[in-house]
């Protein structure tokens, strides 16, 4: 009797069966229109509702509505003068709370002495929420810019802090010695492998330093300022504009996309080397 | 440029790992240290490139290094040690940047040290681009580029897959013939220390002492001939009868670190 060849496999005797395929699935797929389909929906529901009668105007106004009250803040002028008075804040306090936040954060990272100083301090400093901190500084600084910048600055420190410190733990031991053994000074070895290694970390840090900002903005502007969102949606839901306090709610939904936007494709630039 | 150690002992808090090393390595020569695992060699080459101290004993050089050498004593590691966010030329250049060399030279000599390793193409690829073969080659060519006077490579090999690892060691006996340094060549793999070096210490289980040392009397020239194959096939059974019964023991010990 010859035998079989196996190499083609191509005609098979009987008693075969092909084998049931179990793999598979289990793994993320990109759809393009999901996510629009799904956005669209939830609008479309949430206008049809509101045509029904099913939600009250006062207290769940239609999305068409929103819209509207967002044209009357743009052509009133007060939408630019209400986002410009918080996006400086957050500038500037995230600006501060960033600067000094790294230069602790990675002073922590590589001095000891820094490390065994600085961590009792941020421990205990860091869970506090700092919005409680800002009567304080209104004490210290008035009711003006400097005690809200400062209150973000606060709330965007400590993170920050740690963000640096445990990103400069993360840089592989090995590449540091690498340094060592090629003679490099100490600086070079901070600055050429310490800190570039610690960027992913660092950058991590941002992402959620800038959801804290965006917070401290709105908490502070709401305890006393005449500007800003956090100010608007206050006074309009005093007045009971329900329209114009989702507008301005929607414009912080806007406003952090917007952010990680921007933290996205810094990420991107700075760490193609991933 | 000599190589003396002097009674080289270590241990790590309480743990002896390595008892009285006494080794002459002559300029130019590749030695070879094999060793089961956890027996010091990675250790022991620390401490000669000056990365560890000793508890007992030294390191001494005779004669002068080489005068173009910027950094006499190099590694070559096991895992690379590669910085991910620069270019395989960058990766290189990072050895010369605090040294004060004219433009040229520094040019030209990466140039060269990536020539020498096959990476003339692969200048500005990032290491992730690359297989670990190539990621080694640039490891070695960051090496080559300061002119070391010792190169200490440990296990340079041990993280690449069976065939890039004979690749690799036909190109290091291509580099060996070009380039005059002392090499501490430490290694688990018996094949790599009979091929590639002039003498291999074997160094009995922890704590780490030469047990025996075999000299391979094949130049390191002609080891790509055929000539040179019973030799080598010889002189690994030979390491392999020496180590067996330790790498067994070794192997069913209970870690410690
Ligand atoms: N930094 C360290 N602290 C404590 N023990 C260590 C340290 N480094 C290595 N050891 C221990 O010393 C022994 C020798 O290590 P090593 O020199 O890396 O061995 P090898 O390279 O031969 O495998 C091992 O048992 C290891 O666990
Ligand atoms: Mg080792």
């Amino acid at each position: 009797m010859p035998e079989p060849d196996v190499r083609g496999a191509g005609g098979v005797a009987d008693g075969s069966a092909t084998i049931a395929f179990r793999g598979g699935g289990f793994q993320p797929q990109p759809r393009r229109l999901v996510p629009f389909i799904v956005f669209v929906l939830v609008i479309g529901l949430w206008q049809a509702a509101s045509w029904r009668g099913w939600l009250p105007d006062l207290f769940m106004p239609s999305p068409w509505q929103i819209v509207g009250a967002f044209g009357d803040m743009l052509h009133s002028g007060t939408l630019t003068r209400h986002v410009g008075a918080s996006l400086s804040r957050i500038a500037l306090g995230w600006l501060f709370g960033t600067t000094a936040g790294l230069a602790v954060g990675l002073a922590m990272g590589i001095f000891s002495v820094a490390r065994a100083g600085g961590l009792p301090v941020v421990s205990a400093l860091f869970p506090i929420p700092k919005i409680a901190l800002l009567p304080l500084f209104i004490l210290w600084f008035g009711i003006g810019e400097p005690s809200k910048v400062a209150t973000i600055g606060f709330g965007v420190f400590f993170p920050t802090v740690i963000a640096a410190y445990t990103a400069c733990d993360s840089v592989p031991r090995n590449l540091i010695r690498m340094g060592q053994s090629f003679g490099l000074p100490a600086h070079a070895i901070v600055w050429k492998i310490v800190v570039p290694g610690a960027m992913p970390g660092i950058l991590a840090g941002f992402r959620i330093t800038a959801s804290i900002a965006l917070i401290l903005v709105v908490a502070a502007e709401m305890i006393g300022a005449e500007y800003g969102i956090g100010a608007f949606i206050l006074s309009a839901g005093n007045l009971m504009q329900t329209d114009q306090l989702l507008a301005g709610v929607t414009l912080l939904s806007l406003l952090g996309l917007a952010v990680s936007t921007v933290l996205g494709a810094v990420e991107r630039i700075v760490l193609r080397w991933r | 440029m000599d190589l003396r150690l002097d009674g080289i002992t270590h241990r790590y808090d309480g743990l002896l790992v390595l008892d009285g090393i006494d080794l002459l390595i002559r300029d130019g020569e590749t030695v070879a240290i094999i060793g089961p695992s956890g027996c010091g060699k990675s250790t022991l080459l620390g401490i000669v490139g000056g990365l560890l101290r000793p508890s007992a004993g030294t390191v001494r050089t005779i004669g002068k290094p080489r005068a173009d050498s910027l950094n006499p004593f190099t590694y070559v590691f096991q895992d690379f040690a590669l910085l991910p966010w620069r270019s395989v030329a960058a990766n290189v250049a990072l050895a010369l940047e605090h040294h004060p060399l004219p433009r040229a030279e520094r040019q030209a000599r990466i140039k060269a040290a990536l020539g020498l390793t096959g990476l003339g193409d692969f200048a500005d690829a990032l290491p992730r681009q690359l297989s670990g073969g190539m990621r080694q080659r640039v490891g070695l060519a960051r090496a080559l580029v300061v002119r070391p006077a010792v190169l200490l490579l440990d296990e340079p090999l041990s993280a690449l897959d069976a065939q890039t690892r004979e690749l690799l060691m036909e190109d290091l006996l291509a580099i060996w013939a070009r380039e005059r340094s002392t090499r501490l060549y430490v290694t688990h793999n018996l094949d790599e220390a009979a091929r590639l070096a002039d003498r291999v210490v074997v160094l009995s289980r922890r704590p780490g002492r030469i047990r025996e040392i075999v000299s391979i009397d094949v130049p390191v020239a002609e080891r790509l001939s055929a000539s040179a194959l019973p030799v080598i096939a010889a002189v690994r059974d030979r390491l392999w009868a020496l180590i067996r019964d330790e790498a067994r023991v070794a192997e069913r010990e209970v870690q410690h670190a």
